[in-house]
């Protein structure tokens, strides 16, 4: 496979939120606008990409029966690093996500990707795969949260368009779900016709 | 198979104490000003604002900050949480020598984006400003009082409210304290100030 294919296909053929149905936790709990949905893509891209890179260099070292817990430490080292650096340095950011960046290391897609394909494959190649499925997870997040910020609240990023009061109900968890199906049906139709 | 996960705990923990040390300041610093911002925001014009100090009310302590323009004393910011719908709402309350209130801030909530959330918008915050409680009573207006609710958030609204009021009832206590004998309330000042050191 070619270098730049591993990144493509985290966007559309892998696309961990919208084909593989992936890490729906957070997906739907921190969508309730594009900034939140953005911010939680990044943050848990960054997680993957250390956390696929340093297993991808250790995964030899490790006998088989003891992996996951392995991997799961690794996984949770980078996310509380991650939480220390957000609250030093973004703490506007740390406040609306501090709830889920926890949540980050139960999230199945990075240790999906650690089982999957961090632990065959090299340190560049797992680097990769980590920005391509990351974006990909970044990408859904953010058009989620763009979707029910315009619906709900009658912004997108903040600015509001119209002062009038949205939909509520797409802020709150229904309309998540709601929001999420209609979107995988849109790229399912977009991803059929190539 | 144990030396391996050994050595992977050891060298994680090792990361996490590295970075720990080297954030600390920045998150306590960040925590210090966010807390300053705030105490700024909702009092009226002063230029020395005393170090946190606390008071017990009917058996709650509040944190407070007393403002001076030079000898005068002008008002506190007074640290004030509820529960509203979704946790605790923190709230700083900023209340003139007279007795009204010269702003509120939200400190921290977890109210539902979109709804109760909307208590940190001014649109519903700056209804508080200027508030005389002798006059207008602190109380959503369906309940009886004067203080217009956010649309489908009566109880981040009622909350809100109650923060704000038992404000209002620590600051009869703090101004009674600060109002006393003037040597006495000099060393309330510095005590407070050393215990938070």
């Amino acid at each position: 496979m070619s270098k730049l294919n591993l990144i493509t296909k985290g966007l559309v053929k892998e696309n961990p939120t919208f084909v593989l149905l992936l890490g729906m936790c957070p997906t739907l709990a921190t969508t309730t606008s594009a900034i939140n949905g953005m911010s939680m893509g990044l943050a848990t891209m960054f997680v993957l990409i250390l956390s696929n890179m340093a297993i991808s260099a250790i995964a030899r070292f490790i006998p088989d029966k003891v992996r996951i817990p392995a991997y799961i430490v690794v996984i949770a080292t980078f996310v509380t690093l991650l939480q220390f650096l957000m609250q030093a340095f973004v703490p506007t950011v740390y406040d609306t996500l501090g709830l889920f960046i926890p949540l980050i290391v139960v999230n199945c897609i990075i240790l999906g990707r650690a089982e999957a394909f961090a632990n065959k494959n090299g340190v560049i190649d797992s680097a990769l795969d980590g920005i391509g499925i990351g974006l990909g997870f970044t990408i859904a997040l953010t058009l989620l949260g763009m979707v029910r910020e315009i619906l709900g609240n009658l912004s997108v990023f903040g600015w509001k368009f119209c002062q009038a009061d949205g939909v509520l109900a797409f802020v709150l968890a229904p309309g998540a779900f709601i929001a999420l199906a209609y979107l995988i049906v849109v790229f399912k139709k977009l991803t059929e016709k190539k | 198979m144990v030396l391996c996960l050994l050595t992977i705990c050891f060298v994680c923990s090792a990361l996490l104490a590295g970075v720990n040390v080297l954030t600390r300041g920045p998150i306590e610093k960040g925590r210090v000003a966010k807390v300053e911002k705030a105490v700024a925001a909702v009092l009226p014009p002063c230029n020395i604002v005393s170090e946190r100090q606390e008071i017990e009310v009917d058996g709650v302590h509040y944190g407070y900050y007393a403002a001076r323009q030079d000898a005068d004393f002008v008002g506190c910011a007074i640290e004030s949480s509820t529960i509203g719908f979704g946790g605790v709402l923190s709230l700083m309350v900023g209340i003139a020598a007279d007795g009204s209130i010269s702003g509120t801030q939200v400190l921290s909530h977890s109210e539902t984006p979109g709804l109760g959330a909307k208590c940190t918008d001014p649109a519903f915050s700056s209804q508080f400003k200027g508030w005389d409680s002798s006059v207008k009573k602190l109380e959503v207006r369906s309940k009886g009082g004067d203080v217009d609710a956010i649309t489908a958030s009566t109880i981040t609204s009622r909350a809100y409210t109650l923060a704000v009021a038992n404000a209002v009832r620590a600051f009869r206590d703090i101004n009674a304290v600060l109002n006393g004998d003037s040597v006495e309330e000099q060393n309330e000042i510095t005590e407070g100030g050393q215990t938070n050191e």
